[in-house]
């Protein structure tokens, strides 16, 4: 299944929100630095800032590896770390 | 368009939107079990809000045309609780042949701890030995991924369960692959902050075509909107969808999957 509209179509549509978006976290980074006290200490920081390089590279599947980037890694050995029962 | 909101907690919004919905076009919806914000102290605790469900709220609902369908457990919050959550694993058969009982659910993981592991496997033990479909809650933000990959391993070391029968709810980009891959039915939460957008929802639908996949509104007692599925719909109209695969992602899906189980008797409005 494909998107209905034109990438120009899609873009003309977004436009003005995307920008709305954009300035939104600018203005948040703004308020942030302009707060009192030293930059946060805190890797959430770097999470944003690393979030932001992914927004602006030009691979695809942006938003999938977004939510990976703010997600805790996958444990594999979960049953085991937990000390799940047999079943 | 009529729609079905596949998962909404009505116990908690008010009769006003019971009105809004019909007028939006919705003529079904199935209500989970849920956390009422506290834990609750008892079983009997448990036992009227299954009353709640089965009973009262559906005599609400028919008020304003609008069928109504639930599912009962323990909320994931509240399985640290293990001897509070085997009480009700074990009181949850006295309402499964009540009218509009669809199932198990929404059964989970919360913050992806042993107890709630246990509990969820014991919820499945009860939906294996009961014959019951299956609906799942996936954890949130930084949480959701482990947990619905934890999920996943727990259904798949499952073979009594048939996966068609089961759906992993509040998928996103990076959960929703994983579990349509794996056979299981997937739901798309639109929720203001958290989970997923109605233009994003529409992204999926784009990505992954509408097999096995339904769209819900999730709303319950913090911010959220019931409304959100007919958001959904205009989302699809304006990117210029046309109205049989919009049907079939909020309407023919949730009969799809709801079919499956025996309590649903559904109505088609006229």
């Amino acid at each position: 299944m494909s998107a209905k509209l034109t990438a120009q179509a899609t873009l003309e549509r977004e436009f003005l929100p995307t920008r709305a978006k954009i300035l939104e976290i600018a203005a948040t980074l703004d308020r942030i630095a302009r707060c009192d006290g030293s930059e946060p200490v805190d890797p959430r920081v770097k999470q944003l800032q690393s979030a932001l390089e992914i927004v602006l590279d030009d691979n695809s599947d942006r938003a999938a590896r977004i939510q990976l980037l703010f997600s805790r890694p996958f444990d594999e050995n979960w049953p085991t770390n937990l000390q799940m029962p047999k079943r | 368009m009529y729609y079905i909101d596949p998962h909404i907690h009505m116990v908690s919004r008010t009769t006003d939107d019971y009105e809004t919905l019909t007028k939006m076009g919705c003529v079904a919806l199935s209500e989970p079990a849920f956390w009422a914000g506290y834990d609750r102290g008892s079983i009997d605790g448990f036992r009227d809000y299954f009353r709640q469900l089965t009973d009262f709220e559906s005599r609400r609902a028919a008020n304003y045309g609008i069928q109504h369908f639930t599912w009962l457990c323990i909320n994931a919050k509240e399985a640290e609780n293990v001897e509070l959550s085997r009480e009700v694993i074990a009181m949850i058969p006295e309402f499964l042949e009540a009218p509009g009982v669809l199932g198990i659910g929404e059964i989970g993981l919360n913050k992806n701890t042993r107890n709630e592991a246990i509990v969820f496997l014991e919820h499945l033990d009860l939906a294996m030995k009961t014959g019951e479909q299956i609906l799942i809650h996936t954890p949130h933000l930084e949480d959701k991924y482990q947990g619905t990959r934890m999920i996943l391993d727990m259904l798949r070391g499952d073979s009594r369960i048939d996966r068609q029968r089961v759906l992993v709810d509040h998928v996103e980009e990076h959960t929703i692959r994983p579990v349509l891959e794996a056979g299981f039915w997937a739901g798309m939460t639109l929720y203001p902050v958290s989970k997923c957008t109605p233009a994003r929802a529409a992204d999926m639908v784009e990505i992954y075509g509408p097999e096995r996949l339904l769209v819900n509104s999730a709303g319950d007692w913090g911010p959220s909107k019931p409304t959100a599925v007919p958001d959904f719909i205009l989302e699809m109209r304006r990117r210029g969808h046309g109205e049989d695969l919009i049907r079939r992602m909020v309407y023919d899906n949730p009969l799809a999957f709801f079919g499956q189980s025996r309590n649903f008797k559904f109505e088609a409005p006229c």
